[in-house]
């Protein structure tokens, strides 16, 4: 292996087949009853990673948290923390920590007692305890307010506590359930980079359960999208986003525009005969097919180039369409492009240029075109 | 346009005469007895109904009355270790209700805590008396009825209240606190001392001072399970109406409508006093 690659596996673990995972979750199966909330979940997850479990409610990720933590037991199937088996170690014992969607302060004790709670219960000289409660306290700026009660405090003061509490017990793993729900845009938007500095400094693992898939992709090193209890797709954010395993994901994470039709073969390429559109659509190159397979061809918003005028460049995908609508967002405008008189894409333009001389708008006539290989074919 | 102006500011005002003599009346009704009762005990006159002029002769009676203070003083004893007990029973009961899930006649248990609640007190109370003396005749305890067999009939019917209470409360906390003691290393048992109990301290109150008043308002199971020498103050008030009433009962009922005022000011005290904390609270998580 050459520096160069052992380097490149030094920020990605999980490219390096001889690495060793931290975290091994093996075949783990939950049952409650008759429904199966995680099904045959196995995952391998690396030091000093911000791994994210992606999906809709109800799709197993809090369930699978809630075994990690020790709150579940697993039907089936193992979980292995820095090589031990956690199946008999009790919630208490595990070198795990939370930090709960509802932060879960203790509401009877003050900021510095609840931060202050696990060490004690660790049997931490006092001392030391209260020199690490505040420096804790102090890395996420509420040294003055420790003697304030949980309810004396904002949301986003709460959601610091908690993250303190999980904190500075100095977990190898911390698990964090929806952490950013219950804050407003803005401070969410602050606290994901704050969050992403605190796990890159003390380096511990961190695994997060969320819902929003924008959060999921500025976070993590990696995400799994789970749904009915399966991971249906592991990877880095750019690869869920740019090649989706499925239709579902490729819906979940972003927009995206899907043609489904069926695959017929030109002299050196595929093509996709599309009953809707008139002309064959060419499929990107590299991928295999058979001629006559039914499959979708999807390209995300922000691929496709929308021209007043025909671009004339053959190696592109070129179509023509009529503005239906469009929203100016600001730093983008999202357009709804007719074409064909039947199929309605949606279209993502940067505003680039302020004094652009002729900006698209409605009802005009346009050219969208994209290159091929910015396409994706998904099968069912 | 005028008009309807001033249909709009007349209505509250003639929304506002109806609410109050509905208010008024409902008050009249529930406090001129008590208000009555009030000024007959201060009564000369022998006999209840018939106004004699003004007096404290009754009062001096009552402190005098060497049965009124026995029996009040029994009612006390009675309810406050009922009220310990069942709060001590309940509270378990309430644990087990609420965070035991799964256990073998779950069903059953959750059946018979709540069937005291809705068991006419004659029945709880004959059944009582039968099983007391059967248990006297089988192992020669209890001996005889008294304070002890008064005192076991509160806590089982008492202890099902705390129970629904404690249960609620339970409910209401939610398990994640518990989770996140336990999460930072604490073991089961701890969980329970650290943080369990301390939220559970209101609920826990209120069952003991639930359980207090249903012991000292009662009558009927009392009445089942006494033995000579054992009245309650329920019980002795009631005995005193069958014979004929004393004006020197009255002073008493003024006596315990006083208590009973005095409990309700300082709990209304309180109160203002948490929400004006609450208020302040807020404002201070709002400053910054």
């Amino acid at each position: 292996m050459s520096t160069q690659e052992r380097d490149a596996f030094l920020d990605r673990p999980w490219k390096d087949s001889t690495a060793e995972p931290f975290i091994r979750i093996e075949g783990v199966t939950k049952r409650f009853g008759a429904f199966t909330a995680v099904e045959a979940v196995s995952l391998d997850i690396y030091k000093g990673e911000l791994f994210s479990l992606l999906g809709g409610s109800g799709c197993g990720k809090t369930t699978l948290l809630r075994m990690l933590a020790g709150f579940e037991e697993p039907t089936a199937g193992h979980i292995y923390i820095d090589g031990v088996d956690m199946v008999d170690v009790p919630a208490y014992a595990r070198p795990v920590n939370m930090m709960f969607q509802s932060y879960a302060l203790f509401p009877h004790m003050s900021v510095e007692d609840n931060v202050a709670y696990g060490l004690k219960r660790d049997g931490v000289p006092k001392a030391e305890t209260s020199q690490r409660v505040a420096d804790m306290l102090s890395m996420v700026e509420l040294l003055e307010l420790q003697k304030r009660k949980p309810h004396q405090l904002s949301g986003g003061q709460r959601q610091r506590v908690a993250l303190a509490r999980a904190l500075v017990k100095r977990p190898k793993l911390l698990l964090l359930d929806e952490p950013l729900a219950a804050l407003d845009k803005r401070l969410r938007e602050q606290t994901q980079f704050e969050l992403m500095n605190i796990q890159d400094q003390l380096g511990v693992t961190f695994i997060v359960v969320t819902h929003d898939q924008e959060e999921a992709m500025t976070l993590s090193t990696r995400i799994a999208v789970m749904d009915h209890g399966q991971i249906i797709q592991v990877g880095e954010p750019s690869e869920v986003y740019e090649r989706p395993q499925t239709k579902d994901i490729a819906n979940f994470i972003g927009t995206i525009n899907m043609f489904d039709g069926e695959v017929m073969s030109s002299n050196d390429s595929f093509l996709l005969r599309c009953p809707k559109i008139s002309k064959p659509l060419k499929l990107p190159s590299q991928t295999e097919l058979n001629i006559g397979q039914q499959v979708t061809l999807a390209i995300r918003p922000e691929k496709i180039k929308m021209t007043l005028e025909d671009p004339h460049d053959p190696s592109r995908i070129t179509l023509r369409g009529e503005v239906l609508e469009f929203a100016y967002m600001g730093n983008i405008s999202i357009y709804r492009v007719k074409i064909e008189g039947e199929v309605v894409l949606q279209i993502t333009i940067p505003n680039l240029d302020r004094m652009a001389e002729r900006k698209i708008e409605w009802d005009d006539q346009v050219f969208i075109s994209w290159h091929p290989d910015n396409s994706l074919v998904l099968r069912d | 346009m005028p008009s309807r102006d001033k249909s709009i500011t007349d209505m509250p005002k003639k929304r506002s005469t109806f609410l109050l003599s509905v208010l008024c009346f409902g008050m009249a009704f529930l406090y001129i007895p008590m208000f009555l009762l009030i000024v007959y005990s201060f009564n000369y006159s022998k006999i209840v109904s018939v106004w004699g002029g003004l007096s404290t002769r009754w009062y001096i009676s009552l402190f005098e009355s060497e049965e009124i203070w026995s029996a009040l003083m029994l009612s006390l004893k009675i309810a406050i270790v009922n009220a310990t007990f069942a709060t001590l029973f309940g509270t378990l009961a309430g644990l087990a209700l609420a965070r035991f899930r799964h256990f073998r006649g779950r069903t059953l248990f959750t059946g018979m805590i709540s069937a005291p609640l809705v068991m006419p007190e004659v029945i709880t109370g004959l059944s009582l008396l039968l099983l007391f003396i059967t248990l006297g005749d089988l192992i020669g305890w209890p001996e005889k009825r008294g304070i002890t067999t008064i005192t076991i009939a509160h806590i089982t019917f008492s202890l099902a209240y705390v129970a629904v209470i404690i249960e609620s409360r339970l409910s209401g906390i939610g398990e994640t606190l518990e989770e996140a003691a336990l999460d930072l290393g604490a073991k089961p048992l701890r969980v329970m001392m650290d943080i369990t109990l301390p939220l559970l301290a209101p609920g826990m109150l209120a069952g003991w001072l639930l359980a207090f008043t249903l012991s000292l308002d009662d009558l009927v199971i009392a009445s089942f399970v006494s033995g000579p020498g054992s009245s309650t103050l329920p019980m002795l008030i009631y005995s005193r109406v069958k014979l004929g009433l004393k004006p020197d009962i009255n002073a008493l009922a003024t006596m315990i409508i006083l208590a009973v005022a005095m409990g309700v000011l300082i709990a209304g005290w309180i109160l203002i006093r948490q929400q004006k904390q609450r208020e302040r609270d807020a404002q201070l998580a709002g400053a910054k």
